[in-house]
């Protein structure tokens, strides 16, 4: 049976994202368990490898179709490399990549997937993923069933550390497969960076779409003038327009770290988690008790946040 | 142009969820099943193309808990025809069987563009654009923000991580997993609704599957270890405010 691991890297603006390093350490505790080698594949162009020294092997696909961002391009490419190498597994980040390309992938190649990964072992030789489910409030534990899987994990869930240990890999030079040329290219846009600066607060309050109506922000932003910090959103916020989306918390939003982070009516998906789940304090409201939220918050409540904010306002304003 | 939007019922995630006896699938006897939010951002983009450039949209969705109301509601939005696949079992469908599923119905159907909404919160086994679209064999891309037709193919704009936008133009036909629609999803008066209601003309079709198809096997579903649960802080709104600003002064965010 095949026991090599893949891992997709992960970049953008030429920096590899976190989540590669994650998934590298994960890819070598497998592969290695399995007598198999961790693997990376490097799109485009190969700039940075010298930073994937925990690899045992790079394959590159420098070409030109991989150069931007193109969906069809690159799974024609990511198919033609799974089926030349045959790996036992393939991981990816949950992130636009594994959202795009994982189930794509999981038909061409015909294997299993697990999405939305959180946990990732080895029992004799089967694979066993654990998935967060439901937002946040299930977890699932299932076999990949089959000789080959792919999984796209959540990023944060893996140590980073283990997969920026240094080494000398094996760098092997792969050329692309054509694809249909029905995808093409266009531009690319960078985000709006102008406005508020949320990720240099020692503070924020943060509102989610528990605050019903885009009036009732009021209350909240009056919070944040009494404490004088700038108010940030989970998306729906940003979706519906209310706030600027650099305001915006989390996985597609800004990554923030402050001293504290103030929530109110945020239930606490993984994708907001992800943005936010390392700051220092964290104190959440939410009327559901059994809002993910809390289970990364220091202090909680389930106070009605129309009860809780103006008190909080009232007594700061004093 | 023919726009399909394939929409789906979900548990609805505000609800308490329990597990069932067997250990592996949610107790459906008592939740509540509501739209998918994400294939509602589908039905807006859909909505705004045709409102654009003229099109003919029809929703899908596989017979399940009231999945009626979504269908109506969609036609109250302006579909304008709403098709229920009935004949798969009840219960937990893999997105690999839901796939096949609309691949089997699309398969008599003339279409142009199929949305979807970038995810669902069960889908274990993947999301649904990419698995439809590869077994469909017609390109795809998801995370998108803005999906607009200009003749024979769709310009679209995908999100990448931290807000970065990737525009691309695809050849249809083609399917798109839609994160947000360009304007928040509108909403349909309730008289409408009932309207569609009375005037019925949901078609149905029917379809086959095996609910688990080409997900990994499931040996637990479970509520998360609460190792790492905040502390509560209980009573009133102003005993949890004082206390909320005592911690805020510990750490020295609040002046005085
Ligand atoms: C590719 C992708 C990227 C994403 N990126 C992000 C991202 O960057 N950031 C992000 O935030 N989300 C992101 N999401 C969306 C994410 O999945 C969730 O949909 C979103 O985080 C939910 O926001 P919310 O918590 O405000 O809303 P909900 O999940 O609807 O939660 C609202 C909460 O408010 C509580 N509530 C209601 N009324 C009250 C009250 N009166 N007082 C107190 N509490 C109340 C409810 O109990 C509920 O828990 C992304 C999704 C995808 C698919």
């Amino acid at each position: 049976m095949a026991s090599d691991v893949l891992v997709v890297a992960e970049r953008s603006g030429g920096q590899f994202g976190d989540i590669t390093f994650e998934l590298l350490g994960k890819a070598k505790e497998i592969a290695s368990a399995l007598g198999g080698k961790a693997g990376v594949v490097l799109l485009g162009d190969t700039s940075g490898v010298d930073a994937l020294g925990a690899a045992d092997v790079v394959y590159t696909i420098d070409d030109p179709s991989l150069s931007n961002y193109n969906p069809e391009a690159t799974e024609a490419s990511l198919i033609g490399l799974l089926r030349q190498v045959e790996p036992r597994l393939l991981l990816m980040g949950t992130s636009t990549y594994g959202l795009d390309w994982g189930g794509a992938l999981s038909v061409a190649w015909d294997a299993q997937l697990a999405s939305y990964v959180v946990g990732l072992s080895l029992e004799g030789s089967d694979i066993i993923a654990t998935s967060q489910l439901y937002g946040g409030k299930l977890f699932a534990e299932a076999v990949l069933d089959g000789e080959r899987g792919i999984v796209t994990a959540i990023g944060g869930s893996f140590p980073a550390e283990a997969g920026r240990t240094g080494g000398s890999p094996e760098i092997v030079a792969t050329s692309a497969t054509a694809s249909a040329g029905k995808v093409t290219f266009g531009a690319i846009k960078e985000p709006d960076k102008s406005g508020v600066d949320i990720t240099s607060a020692d503070l924020l309050v943060s509102v989610g779409r528990g605050i019903g109506s885009q009036d009732n922000l009021e209350l909240v932003q009056e919070l944040a003038d009494a404490l004088g910090s700038p108010l940030s959103a989970s998306r729906p916020i940003i979706d519906q327009g209310w706030l600027p989306k650099p305001q915006q918390v989390g996985k597609s939003g800004q990554k923030v770290k402050p001293k504290a982070y103030l929530s109110f009516g945020i239930s606490g998906a993984p994708e907001h988690l992800e943005g936010m789940r390392n700051a220092d304090l964290i104190i959440s409201c939410n009327t559901d008790e059994n809002a993910p939220i809390f289970d990364v918050a220091h202090y909680g409540t389930t106070v009605d946040l129309f009860d809780l904010v103006p008190e909080l306002a009232e007594k700061l304003g004093q | 142009m023919r726009i399909v939007v394939a929409m789906r019922q979900l548990a609805d995630l505000v609800e308490e969820l329990e597990v069932d006896d067997s250990g592996t699938d949610i107790d459906r006897e008592f939740v509540k099943f509501v739209s998918n939010e994400w294939d509602e951002a589908a039905l807006e983009e859909a909505l705004l193309i045709k409102e654009q450039s003229g099109a003919e949209i029809v929703a899908v969705a596989l017979d399940e808990p009231d999945v009626d109301q979504t269908l109506y509601t969609a036609i109250a939005k302006g579909a304008d025809k709403a098709v229920k696949l009935t004949g798969l079992e009840e219960g937990w469908v893999s997105t690999h069987s839901r796939a096949k599923a609309i691949a089997s119905w699309l398969g008599d159907q003339q279409w142009d563009l199929l949305l979807t909404g970038v995810q669902a919160a069960d889908d274990l086994d993947g999301q649904l654009a990419g698995i439809l679209a590869a077994q469909l064999q017609v390109p795809h891309a998801a995370v998108v923000v803005s999906a607009q037709t200009e003749g024979s193919s769709v310009k679209v704009s995908q999100e990448l991580g931290g807000g970065t936008i990737v525009e691309e133009t695809i050849a249809l036909p083609a399917v798109l997993g839609i994160q947000t629609a360009r304007q928040a999803p509108r909403y349909a008066p309730i008289t409408r609704i009932r309207q569609a209601m009375q005037s019925g003309g949901l078609e149905e079709a029917s379809v086959a599957g095996d609910l688990a198809e080409g997900r990994p096997t499931v040996r637990r579903l479970y509520p998360p270890e609460k190792t790492g649960h905040a502390e509560m802080l209980t009573g009133s709104a102003s005993d949890v405010a004082d206390k909320i600003i005592e911690l805020l002064r510990a750490k020295g965010l609040v002046k005085s």
